[in-house]
């Protein structure tokens, strides 16, 4: 080996530019975990999303729509699935441009499901078929929208199958 | 009697000083429970006043507790009496206590609380309240007093 190199590589410049390259790495890394995956951490989720749209119901993954339906979503908040959901315009571009930003982009979620709603999605179907339907109906569920009723990390953005627990 | 301040460290100056310091404090960790610009107290009187008429907590009552032909009442999500935590009619998600009493920091919050009446009362009338009406509702939610709690909540309406 070039003992010139060998001594290069121990010296704190090299180092710093070696952790450097790993931090940038990881730090592009992380957000591309997410930014095209139905996961997503609360942490991640803009404050004013998680603020207004939150009080209703939990903070939905961005990824789990395609923009065109968040687009159509954002523009009809005064009748939002039976309910006023209606923002000050300024409060709607901020959410409407960063959840357009952070929408699902990849092959399932790429086409907008029936009424833009999440439950409709054909991944959606594919991921839940093997629930029977009288789960759904149990009080604890209520709703095929109340996705921490078995995802118990839902509101933090975490889906993940090990973290699945469907109530009796 | 000055000459008894002039021996001691408590000058009334220091004595001053330290009282608006603790003062201070107190208002900084008091803040948060009441982080906005207004009380429930004051929402209630802009309304009244908007409308020249008195209040009525009864007819509040009334208001807050009908379905006024649709689907939902006030107290469909908010619960009756609107004293403790309830889930939303179709979200199930948790709602916090309405009632300023047992809930400070509802109703401190101009721009908040008028963004919540534009809303739900679209959903419950598919119209905005009148001045008389969301008076009525405030001074009907004041009459809670945490000392002395309701009975046990009544079945949704």
């Amino acid at each position: 080996m070039n003992p010139i190199a060998t001594t290069m590589a121990r010296t704190p410049f090299v180092r710093n530019v070696r952790r450097s390259a790993a931090l940038l790495a990881l730090a592009c890394a992380l957000p591309a975990a997410w930014a095209d995956s139905r996961e997503m951490p609360a942490s991640a989720m803009l404050p004013a999303y998680k603020q207004e749209c939150a009080a209703c119901h939990m903070a939905y993954p961005p990824g789990m729509l395609p923009a065109s339906s968040w687009s159509r979503m954002m523009k009809g908040l005064d009748q939002h699935y039976g309910t006023d959901a209606s923002l000050d315009p300024a409060m709607v571009r901020q959410i409407s441009t960063w959840l357009e930003a952070h929408a699902g982009t990849y092959k399932r979620v790429r086409e907008a499901p029936p009424q833009d709603r999440i439950t409709q999605s054909a991944w959606f179907e594919r991921k839940h078929r093997e629930v029977e339907p009288a789960v759904w109906k149990r009080a604890a569920v209520g709703s095929r929208a109340n996705c921490i009723a078995c995802h118990t990390r839902a509101d933090q953005g975490d889906f993940d199958d090990d973290r699945v627990r469907i109530p009796k | 009697m000055p000459a008894l301040h002039h021996g001691g460290m408590h000058t009334p100056h220091t004595t001053s000083l330290v009282r608006v310091t603790a003062l201070l404090a107190l208002v900084f960790a008091l803040a948060p429970a009441h982080a906005g610009d207004t009380t429930a107290a004051s929402q209630m009187q802009r309304w009244s006043d908007a409308s020249g008429k008195p209040v009525s907590a009864e007819r509040g009552r009334v208001f807050f507790t009908s379905r006024h032909g649709g689907e939902w009442s006030c107290a469909s999500c908010h619960g009756n009496p609107p004293t403790t935590s309830t889930r939303h009619a179709s979200t199930g998600k948790t709602i916090t206590a309405l009632a300023p009493a047992f809930n400070p920091e509802r109703f401190t919050d101009t721009a908040k609380v008028d963004k919540w009446f534009r809303r739900n009362c679209n959903d419950v009338l598919s119209r905005e309240c009148t001045a008389v009406e969301k008076a009525d509702v405030l001074a009907w939610l004041l009459q809670f007093d945490a000392k002395n709690p309701p009975q046990a909540p009544k079945d949704k309406p």
